[in-house]
């Protein structure tokens, strides 16, 4: 790209982004490839494929991907694309198969990529050689404690270095569970948002708007006996919570909890049965953890952003969130329940009844963030008109970084406009 | 011992539950649940989960229900403010079952949704009911509506009461 999209004057302790960052097609085509096809883009999660041979499909960069783990309990990843002329080898969502048969002209192959079958292979000479036509897979493909990424680019960093200091938060998710082991819950949430994906980046971590945006979610919790603190003097929310730089463009607000978390904090929502269950949970947690880190694990809420577009949110439930532009002003959202897998039939309700009490197309929130997303694309089409988006709050905020300044929004764009200027 | 339901007295309460919803007559509708009401929007690929156990798109009991209508009855909803305009057409009404003083009752429905500056959107599936005979009439005990879409895909969100 020959110039930047923004303008980052620490001296004027002033921020701004260019609006066609958010709508320009030629955009969207530069980030393609060089965001998507540089960074390690979230794949899916081990529990997705509890036994050997089951596999799920799904669109990862815009490129349908097969999620496989193979007959020795190997997981990979392909793309789902017939190696003789292209089409898709597995139509299904999700199953158990060894293998995978073109219905076109019925090249098959083994869900470890292999190439088995070729029919009438007799024809082909010369230097065709089926060994050389297995399934593709990207260029890398890693986990990070079950959590899988692939990159297109061969010259990647490994995930681990990548994922930097972001672990640690992630590793905090993991500690709910004993065994330290989370699964994926059945049912995933697929909706399309009329938004710049970019967007939903920012909203993720975007505490500012809560009051404005979430006052009949707020007015839910306090109608069920969630006390809420009125902001002291200055700020907008009712309890402290910082925007946190983990480095390489990733990100997370680490908030001191008032709306109840379902791995150990209670509110009158999960009902007066539920304490003694959740009373034992934590102090599982804080024999296991030490007092401090349990503290973090039960009484902090954490939405973390891992560079471009995976979005872990430690709140009023676990959700893992990625999405993808379809379009410059429009994105495909999946959303699933992420817990421990020892957790009782009871914990594992309320931890899905307290997700739809925020979080989804149905929740008391996320359709409000929705709409605010798509009133902002709409807006945008005034961009030439109005060319400037104001991301300034909190510039210039000496030591912490609050979570409801855009201090971390920055981070974002910084990184992005960094990737995006790469000659 | 009360009368055997009829397809008629069902479909008169299905096609009156419609005209409050698609009026936004919200707090009369509430009037039609039973005290333990349910109502229920499964995830698109497990239709038939159950939601102890699966993400569902919405799970309310009769608490939740309430605390929504009240939700979507604010001008700060502002997914629903504006109101989505909202036309909803029941058909294959069948009874599939009773047992005592409840009816099991599936009926098909497309519901179209409008909102300014907005592409139409159709929702289309199944409503399952289960009612409840009390006295003279029917009350809803259990609501699930089902979505046929592979997954919500451009339907967006599930805003308003579906």
């Amino acid at each position: 790209m020959a110039r930047s999209y923004i303008v980052d004057d620490p001296v004027k302790q002033r921020f701004l982004l260019d609006r066609e960052a958010l709508v320009s097609q030629l955009v969207l085509a530069e980030e393609m490839t060089r965001i998507f096809s540089k960074c390690w883009i979230y794949v899916g999660h081990s529990s997705e494929l509890k036994k050997s041979n089951e596999f799920v499909t799904r669109k990862v960069a815009g490129r349908p991907v097969i999620f496989v783990r193979d007959g020795r309990g190997d997981i990979r990843c392909f793309f789902n694309t017939c190696r003789h002329r292209g089409a898709m080898v597995c139509t299904e969502p999700a199953g158990t198969r060894r293998s995978f048969k073109c219905v076109y002209h019925g090249w098959t192959y083994r869900n470890d990529g292999v190439l088995a079958g070729v029919p009438g292979s007799e024809a082909y000479r010369g230097e065709f050689d089926k060994k050389d036509l297995g399934l593709r897979s990207p260029a890398r493909f890693e986990q990070y404690r079950d959590f899988w990424f692939l990159n297109l680019s061969a010259d990647a960093p490994s995930l681990r270095d990548y994922l930097g200091r972001a672990t640690d938060y992630i590793d905090l998710i993991i500690d709910q569970s004993p065994s330290a082991t989370m699964e994926i819950v059945a049912g995933a949430q697929e909706y399309d948002v009329g938004a710049n994906w970019k967007l939903m980046v920012e909203n993720s971590v975007d505490d500012y708007h809560l009051p404005s945006t979430h006052s009949t979610w707020l007015n839910y919790m306090a109608n069920s006996g969630v006390k809420i603190e009125r902001p002291k003097e200055g700020m907008v929310l009712p309890t402290h919570g910082l925007a946190v730089d983990l480095g390489n463009g990733h990100f997370t607000t680490d908030n001191v909890n008032f709306r109840g978390r379902p791995v150990a904090a209670w509110i009158p929502i999960y009902g007066e049965e539920a304490k003694p269950e959740m009373e034992a949970i934590r102090s599982e947690l804080v024999a296991r953890l030490g007092p401090e880190r349990a503290k973090r694990v039960c009484d902090t809420n954490r939405n973390l952003v891992i560079f471009p577009n995976l979005v872990l949110n430690d709140g009023s439930s676990v959700t893992v969130r990625t999405f993808f532009p379809d379009g410059a002003g429009k994105m495909h959202v999946t959303a699933w329940a992420l817990g421990p897998v020892e957790e009782s039939q009871a914990a594992r309700a309320r931890r899905l009844d307290a997700f739809l009490t925020f979080y989804g197309p149905g929740g008391f929130a996320t359709p409000d963030d929705v709409e605010a997303l798509e009133l902002v694309q709409q807006g945008l089409a005034n961009w030439q008109d109005d060319r400037w988006t104001e991301m300034s709050r909190g510039m210039g905020r000496e030591g912490e970084q609050l979570n409801s300044d855009e201090h971390h929004l920055r981070i974002f764009w910084r990184k992005w406009s960094q990737m995006m200027e790469v000659a | 011992m009360s009368a055997p339901v009829t397809r008629a007295e069902v479909e008169d309460l299905l096609y009156r539950e419609a005209a409050l919803l698609d009026e936004w007559k919200l707090e009369e509708w509430l009037t039609m649940l039973t005290p333990d009401a349910s109502y229920h929007v499964p995830p698109n690929d497990h239709p038939e989960g159950d939601p102890k156990t699966t993400l569902f798109i919405l799970a309310d009991d009769i608490v939740r229900i309430r605390e929504r209508i009240k939700r979507l009855m604010s001008p700060e909803c502002h997914a629903e403010y504006p109101h989505s305009r909202t036309r909803r057409l029941i058909s294959n009404v069948r009874i599939v079952g009773t047992d005592g003083d409840l009816v099991n009752v599936a009926a098909n429905f497309i519901c179209y949704r409008y909102r300014r500056y907005e592409r139409i959107r159709e929702y289309v599936g199944s409503y399952r009911y289960v009612l409840k005979r009390e006295g003279a009439g029917l009350l809803i005990k259990e609501r699930r509506v089902i979505i046929d879409a592979h997954e919500l895909g451009s339907l967006g969100s599930v805003s308003f009461i579906l």
